[in-house]
């Protein structure tokens, strides 16, 4: 459904590369997720997709359709929802969404059933104008209007940054929903935990791909053994397993720290198996509760990795 | 105390550190002086003016000579009746207009007394006022070289007229003038500042990623603002004739034409600005600052064209306001016709659809 | 453990409208609270009374000693601030930020030049002293702007989201930064939306609707809500919030 070829973008004059060597392609009816933190790409790649930027170099298709000869049959067939919410916001969400399907050519009750599930739970305000809306609420509206036309693909920018942990879960709700009507969605995000209700995703710091797949397979590709470690005084635990001789990394998640350990057995020829020996180690210290434990990785502790190459 | 000093220091950093910003700062009272210092004064030199002469004595060819010689007229000798002078003073290409009558030297010489016709085109009063007192200037002179031959005391009269505007009202003058700023700023400052808009608060990527085709946009966006401009000039043009008592001597309907086509020029400027500017405020300065000083100081209003530097008369042709404002003062207060604006509106309409054309076709359909 | 912030049902009243209601808690030296809640919950508006931004409607409120009705000058010289769009000015140098900085809140030239020199060197930015702070990649521009927040060693710094969208590590290395302060006896008031970073609080409070919800420690918590983490635990308590329109 979407091809991308060897895609490079830069501004400033060649100064600054925001993009390069991104080459994938997106199955149709996939969700698709972009991983990536502030300043990967994440935006220059929607707005190449969707016409808005020329790449310098590389091409792409969207629905089979070039996006720098066909851009006008492209900007009909595509649902876009930008960084920001720009929507109008002395208009009422209504007005908002009347322009929207008016524009596209068609009318709020034609494809009513699409946006159903999420407009109704905006429908009571729907007279309010939205600048007054909550994040969550003007993050539905955007999604609405992106989708009155039934577009194929949907591309959507960072649509949960900045929006509560309640609004966030229910929006990827709606989006699975969608997904069911074989629409193909294209999502960028810098949250981990997102990445895993995706079909595929890709990860992507400072302009290039770190890893294409499905979440399961990035997680099983994960090269090292992984441990959580736990105590009740956490801040003086990370000092003290950082400390450890043995210890590759680690890094805070919450209330547990995942640590790698070296695997070099020259490095650690007092313990040929570090991981074992953390625990007294800890101990010795004063961490009397500290407890370990083999884990799965996830996505974040993947991404960690892949960024220390 | 050092905290106030600290952020002063500051606030210099920011200033210097923005070289837009700086250039108006250092270059705008530059630019002001040379141009009020030097380039645009009030005196008005080589008035274009006719000279009738039904008497053709040695004292009227004594005094067009002076009037000849003056700096501050030049004589259209091609007009040699008065019936000429009513065509010459509508179109606008005299300024002024003396008539010695037939006899004039004999009357000096046998009464004592003789009278001369000057006739004015008030229609910018303060230029009739200048120029007139210059032709006073010169008859007096001669008034005073008389009085030393003379065995009795000999005076010239001059006979004034202002035509156009008898009271010399300042209303005849300004009202075209503001018309024409009024409508030139509101168009490309509201065009302007209303597509930037979008751009800042990021709809216009939405509207681009969409089968609005963009010619639409832009429709969508001059649509009300030549609403309004057509309503303001109906509110300007009822405000004058109510309480400045200015009628609109000529035909309402090519006056509304001419402005229309004016307003639209306007607009296609606004366009224009918005494609380069990135921010409402970058908006507001570039059409405040880009054409309030060229259309005050070159439509011809505040500072009479013919007698500026050679630079910036050749520079006053490209803004469209100099064309209108010749249009508003002759169908408004002349009360001529089509045949008399039609070269000013032809030059009109060029501009309008050239700058429409570059407008149209520089119009980022991309977001770079 | 010394109290650095006491409030006892501190309102904020807008017309008919109650943005904060009776808030009612304490906060110790070398603590780092997190303080959670939705969007419209009414969190900035608690933040900004504290700051001495915000006059109280009715309560009482204490920071860093003093009276939140009528020494907030007091206040503002001991406490720093972060806010969520890193607050450096752009278009002045990383050195220009901090000596900026360090002199509205009135220190000494010689004690400004020595903190520079300390702070360039504690973030490895003695090459970028000069950069103009718009050149500076993301995570280096939060690092500075929470050193700069607390140039002055001020008791408590409230940060307002200062981990909004840089990458794991960064976030990760920034946290070490707030761990590092509060060792040093700087209380540290942050909110977050990410709900790992609450379990690196020492106690969390979750406004819902104007009121706090709940205020513990994350481990509590999790056991007083059945919770296998944080993100449980909140979503559990805004899920059934009024206020989702505002």
């Amino acid at each position: 459904m979407i091809t991308l070829n060897n895609i490079k973008k830069t501004y400033n004059k060649g100064q600054v590369t925001a993009v390069k060597n991104i080459s994938f392609t997106i199955n149709p009816g996939e969700l698709f997720g972009l991983i990536g933190p502030d300043g990967a790409g994440k935006t220059t790649l929607f707005r190449i997709l969707t016409t808005l930027l020329l790449p310098d170099e590389g091409s792409a298709t969207v629905a089979g359709l070039d996006i720098i000869k066909d851009y006008t049959k492209i900007r009909s067939k595509v649902g876009y929802m930008p960084g920001r919410f720009s929507l109008y916001q002395d208009l009422t969400i209504e007005e908002n969404l009347n322009f929207f399907a008016t524009v596209f050519g068609t009318t709020i009750k034609e494809n009513y059933h699409l946006i159903k599930d999420i407009y109704q739970q905006i429908e009571p305000f729907k007279d309010r104008r939205a600048g007054k809306l909550s994040g969550g609420m003007k993050q539905k509206l955007a999604l609405c209007c992106a989708l009155i036309h039934k577009p194929a693909v949907l591309f959507l920018d960072e649509p949960t940054t900045g929006v509560d942990v309640v609004s966030r879960k229910e929006f990827w709700d709606m989006l699975k929903r969608l997904k069911q009507e074989g629409i193909t969605i294209l999502v960028s995000t810098p949250y981990m935990d997102e990445a895993n209700l995706c079909d595929r995703i890709a990860l992507i710091q400072k302009g290039t791909i770190l890893s294409i797949d499905t979440p399961t397979a990035i997680v099983k590709a994960f090269p090292l053994e992984l441990f959580a470690v736990r105590a009740s005084k956490t801040h003086q635990l990370l000092k003290d397993v950082r400390a450890y001789p043995g210890t590759d990394t680690c890094f805070a998640f919450g209330d547990s720290l995942h640590v790698t350990f070296k695997t070099n057995v020259a490095e650690t020829n007092a313990n040929p198996r570090p991981s074992e020996g953390l625990i007294p180690y800890l101990k010795s210290k004063g961490e009397t509760d500290a407890t370990i434990e083999k884990i799965a990785p996830g996505i974040e502790d993947c991404f960690i990795n892949l960024l220390k190459n | 105390m050092r905290q106030l000093l600290t952020f002063i220091r500051k606030e210099f950093l920011h200033v210097f550190r923005d070289r837009k910003t700086l250039l108006m700062l250092f270059g705008l009272p530059i630019a002001q002086i040379v141009l009020f210092g030097f380039a645009l004064s009030n005196e008005i030199k080589d008035s274009r003016i006719a000279v009738v002469d039904y008497s053709k004595d040695p004292v009227t060819t004594h005094i067009i000579s002076k009037i000849a010689a003056s700096d501050y007229f030049d004589i259209q000798r091609s007009l040699a009746s008065a019936d000429q002078l009513q065509t010459a003073f509508k179109k606008g290409n005299i300024k002024l207009a003396v008539i010695f009558p037939s006899g004039f030297g004999d009357d000096l010489m046998h009464t004592g007394n003789a009278t001369m016709q000057v006739i004015a085109d008030a229609s910018d009063p303060n230029q009739a006022t200048t120029i007139t007192n210059y032709m006073n200037q010169i008859i007096n002179d001669y008034n005073a070289e008389l009085a030393k031959d003379a065995h009795q005391p000999m005076q010239i009269v001059p006979e004034l007229q202002m035509l156009y505007n008898p009271e010399l009202r300042g209303a005849p003058n300004f009202v075209p003038g503001v018309m024409a700023l009024v409508l030139m700023l509101v168009c490309t400052m509201m065009t302007s500042v209303a597509i930037v808009k979008e751009k800042e608060l990021g709809t216009m990527e939405i509207l681009l990623v969409s089968p609005f085709k963009p010619i639409y946009i832009i429709i969508a966006k001059l649509a009300p603002n030549l609403l309004i401009s057509v309503l303001n000039l109906f509110i300007i043009l009822l405000l004058s004739y109510l309480f400045l008592d200015l009628p609109v001597k000529g035909s309402l309907l090519l006056l509304v034409t001419c402005s229309i086509l004016f307003i639209l020029t306007s607009l296609s400027i606004g366009l224009l600005l918005s494609i380069s500017a990135k921010t409402q405020q970058a908006a507001m300065m570039g059409s405040l600052m880009g054409m309030m000083l060229p259309t005050m100081l070159l439509t011809g209003f505040l500072f009479p064209i013919e007698n500026m530097p050679l630079a910036l008369q050749v520079l006053s042709n490209i803004v469209p306001s100099r064309w209108y404002f010749i249009i508003v003062k002759r169908v408004m207060l002349k009360g001529l016709g089509l045949t008399s604006v039609w070269k000013e509106m032809s030059i009109l309409s060029g501009m309008c659809l050239l700058l429409f054309a570059i407008s149209l076709r520089k119009f980022k359909i991309r977001l770079q | 453990m010394a109290s650095v912030i006491t409030t006892d049902k501190l309102t904020k009243r807008f017309g008919a409208f109650i943005a904060a209601s009776e808030l009612t808690f304490e906060v110790g030296k070398g603590e780092i609270f997190g303080f959670l809640g939705a969007n419209g919950a009414g969190k900035t508006t608690a933040m900004r009374m504290l700051c001495g931004l915000s006059t109280p409607s009715s309560g009482k409120a204490s920071v860093a000693g003093f009276d939140v009705y009528t020494q907030t000058e007091k206040i503002k010289r001991r406490i720093g601030y972060m806010s969520q769009k890193f607050s450096l000015y752009d278009d002045l140098t990383v050195t220009e930020n901090i000596r900026f900085y360090a002199g509205i809140y009135g220190m000494s030239r010689p004690a400004i030049k020595t903190k520079t020199t300390q702070l360039l060197e504690e973030l490895q930015l003695q090459q970028e002293a000069k950069t103009l702070v718009k050149e500076l990649p993301l995570g280096w521009k939060q690092k500075l702007a929470f050193s700069v927040s607390i140039v002055h060693d001020p008791d408590i710094v409230f940060l307002d989201e200062p981990t909004g969208g840089v990458d794991p590590v960064t976030r990760r290395q920034f946290w070490d930064l707030i761990y590092a302060a509060a060792d040093r006896g700087v209380t540290i008031f942050v909110t977050t939306h990410y709900m790992d970073e609450a379990e690196y609080c020492n106690r969390v409070s979750i406004m819902v609707d104007g009121i706090i919800a709940a205020l513990d420690s994350p481990a509590r918590l999790k056991e007083k809500y059945a919770a296998a983490n944080m993100e449980d635990v909140f979503y559990q308590l805004a899920r059934n919030a009024q206020r989702k329109a505002d």
